[in-house]
Formats: structure tokens, sequence, C-alpha cells
């Protein structure tokens, strides 16, 4: 039910209203209940026609390559 | 899918399924993790997760999913808004084929005519009594903090734009204070939580500080392969170090502040008020309301709708199951007389209830 998906911005209407790409498949988000500025391009996670975070691009990159240095250094 | 596909990486995930089993000789005894979301229901199920950890390190479904903890007498009074004259009665599709006192469902009344429809987004219900005037459109509105912003900011577009032929009514329920219950009852043996990530992108790390509190491990967590074998490592850590707090592993959606836009949006349409969970009974606070703002919008207000003797099905399980104190095929029904296609409880019916899960992956 708390099913969200992660999709990227390719539009922005003066609604407030995004296009967003997830996966291949174009869907509306409304973007009122954002708390920071998005801009074409950015990836936010939507849920149930609204996007409801940013995501964050450089913390995703981060959390990768320590899981991979973990793992390739077997530091566990 | 960019922030999907690299989180199911099979090198990474060998490796940190290594990490478990060499971290997780550390603890001292066996521990029990449960998560506290139908997402995370269906991930662990779907990728077999359960099966890539080590004996001392057991995980339990906790009241997780939305659709599984709505109590009958809420699901008998969604039925009886759905017969209401005139009445288009609009549901996510999770709810659709939740049986209700005596068996019957919202997808039965469908095929006996009633005027239901399933929509994808609150907006879309809206819409709807803006095309159709002559109708009261009504939504079921359902779901943890992930869900009940999107309903509050449906309700005041629909203010804005002047629609009186549109209402909602809400079994919306917040999660915080069923994690309270969940670890005052001695019953329940849980040593820590994965947190749920998407309810948590609104909540923030500030709504669990009761669960270290209480001397227990909490990691808010994502919901593919990598997040949930990490989530785990990090609350076995915890639990070896003997340092309880509230860590985030699904950092790239949820800050530590949560979304407080969409917590605003929420707390100007909905009061708390007490709710009856399925499984775990009254809980205070735990239930959203209209407050008097909005109180005109309150679906249960506008229709007079009868009193009704609901009651479970006696030999339905999903009330132990909920708090995680059975386990699906532990149920007599399971399999036998309750499967997907016939469902006697909430947890089969919905994609993201336990005994689902255990059905389809198991």
């Amino acid at each position: 039910m708390c099913i969200a998906f992660p999709g990227k911005i390719i539009s922005i209407d003066k609604d407030n209203y995004a296009v967003i790409d997830i996966s291949g498949v174009r869907r509306d988000a409304c973007l009122d209940l954002l708390g920071e500025e998005v801009n074409v391009g950015d990836y936010v996670i939507c849920h149930v026609g609204f996007a409801i975070e940013k995501v964050d691009e450089e913390l995703a990159k981060e959390k990768l390559s320590f899981l991979q240095e973990l793992i390739d250094n077997e530091i566990y | 899918m960019k922030f999907i596909d690299e989180y199911r990486d099979p090198t990474i995930a060998r490796g940190l399924v290594s990490a478990i089993k060499r971290r997780s000789e550390r603890l001292k005894s066996g521990i029990t993790i449960m998560e506290v979301c139908g997402t995370h229901t269906h991930s662990i199920n779907r990728f077999g997760i359960k099966d890539l950890l080590p004996d001392n390190v057991r995980l339990i479904s906790g009241p997780g999913c939305p659709v599984c903890v709505t109590s009958i007498e809420d699901i008998d009074r969604a039925l009886l808004l759905a017969k209401e004259k005139d009445v288009i009665f609009t549901t996510f599709g999770d709810m659709m084929r939740v049986p209700g006192t005596g068996g019957a469902s919202l997808e039965m009344m469908r095929s006996d005519g009633a005027n239901i429809a399933v929509v994808s987004s609150p907006l879309n219900a809206v819409a709807l009594a803006e095309e159709k005037l002559e109708a009261e459109v009504v939504l079921l509105g359902i779901g943890f903090e992930t869900t009940s912003p999107t309903v509050a900011a449906a309700v005041m577009s629909a203010r804005k734009k002047g629609i009186k032929n549109f209402s909602v009514f809400s079994v919306h329920k917040v999660i915080p204070p069923a994690v309270k219950i969940l670890l005052d009852d001695p019953k329940i043996n849980v040593d820590g939580f994965l947190c749920p990530g998407h309810v948590s992108i609104i909540l923030g790390t500030g709504a669990y500080s009761i669960i270290p509190e209480k001397g227990r491990a909490a990691v808010i967590t994502g919901f593919e392969p990598l997040d949930i074998l990490e989530g785990i490592l990090m609350t076995i850590d915890q639990m070896a170090e003997e340092r309880f707090e509230v860590e985030i592993q699904y950092k790239r959606a949820v800050k530590e502040e949560g979304n407080p836009s969409a917590r605003a949006a929420m707390d100007s349409v909905f009061d708390r008020a007490g709710a009856v969970w399925r499984g775990l009974g009254e809980i205070p606070e735990s239930g959203l309301v209209f407050n008097s703002e909005y109180k005109s919008f309150d679906a249960l207000k506008r229709f007079d709708l009868p009193a009704i003797d609901s009651k479970e099905d006696e030999r339905c399980s999903c009330g132990e199951i909920l708090k995680g104190l059975m386990s699906p095929d532990q149920c007599p029904l399971f399999r036998s007389v309750c499967t997907p296609k016939n469902p006697v409880g909430p947890c089969m019916v919905s994609s993201e209830g336990a005994c689902s899960a255990f059905y389809k992956y198991r």
C-alpha cells in the first residue's frame, strides 16, 4: 500500500504538476507535498499521484560505493 | 530502473549475506526482527531473504499492511457506504476483495451493480466528483503516513475548487502508537524493528524514539534486496553492540526530519483519534479523523449509516499474524480454506499481507 517508485521529472507545469518517467511509463504527479524545489531531471519518489520526496542522488551513489568497498575488501 | 536495479546487485547481496553471517556470531542469543511495513513483507518473501539468514536471526511481520489492520467494522461501513443511493464509491484496488461480515466484498457488490471505481490516486476521485456532479463521490481514505498527506492534499484541492459532492471515509492510521503497543506487549518479543521506508519519508526519525528508549534497535530501511539486507545488518550491529538508536539505511529517500510539508498537509485536515486495529484492538491517538475545519468532507457525517453487528470470521488468525505471534503457515485455514482466490481474512487479500506474500513465494 505504501508502495512508491523513483521517477525522473520530465516537465513541470504552472499548476505544480510534473510528468514523471517511471521506468519508461509516464505518469502525472502533483508536487505540492514536496518541501523543497525540484527541477526537470531530478528524481522523486512517487506515491498515488504525488511526489513525496526528492531522491538524494549523491547519497545514493555514496551508499553503493560504500557497500561495494565493504564487499570488495571483506570489511565485515 | 534507476535507484532500483542497482540495489538488486547479486554480488553485493552475497557480500551482505556473508557480513550478516559473520556479524551475527557476535550476538549473545537469537534475535527477532519485525518489519512493520507491508511492502517490506512483500519484498522479503519475494526475494527469499529469510532463507539467506543465519539461524539466530529471525524475521517476523508486524501490523504493516493498512488493508490488513482495517477493522471488520470499518470494512462493513465501507460496504454500506458503497450501497448508498447515488454514491460512486472509490477505493484503491487492494480493498476490493476484503471480506466484511458474512463474506461480502466491494468486488462482489460491484458485480451486483454497485457503482464502485478503483482509483490509483485520491486526485482521480476528486476529478470524478468534478465530472459527475449528479453523484456523490466517496473515497475510502486508507493508508499510513505515506498516503494520508496525499488524501489531505486531495481534500484541500476539492475545497479550493468548491467541490461539494466529494467526501472521504477515513480509516487512515498512524504507525508510532501501534509500535508502542507492540513494545509494551510482554507476549511480543521483538529485539529490533525494520522501520517502514516510505512512512518514514514523511515522519523522519523522531517518531520512533520510543524504540531505542525501550532498548530495541530501529533501522529505517528501503525495499530492494540490498536495502533489506543492509537494514538487517545494521540491526544486528545495534544489538551486538547494545547501542540502540534510530538509524537510516534508506538515506537516498529519508531525511532525519522527514517531510514537514507533507506532515503539515496531513495535520491541517486531520486530527488524531482512537482507532480499532485488527489484531491489536483500539489504540489511542492512532487514527485520523477530519478536524473541525474540514468536517464537511467526512463521509460518515454525510451519510446516516445504520448500526452494524460486525463479526470477524472466528476461524481467521489474521489478528495473531499481525502481532507476529503466529506465522501464516501455522493458521489451520492457510492454503486449504484460505487462498488468494478465496481469502477468509485480509492478510490473504492484500499483496502486502503476510499470508498472501507467504502463499505466493513459498
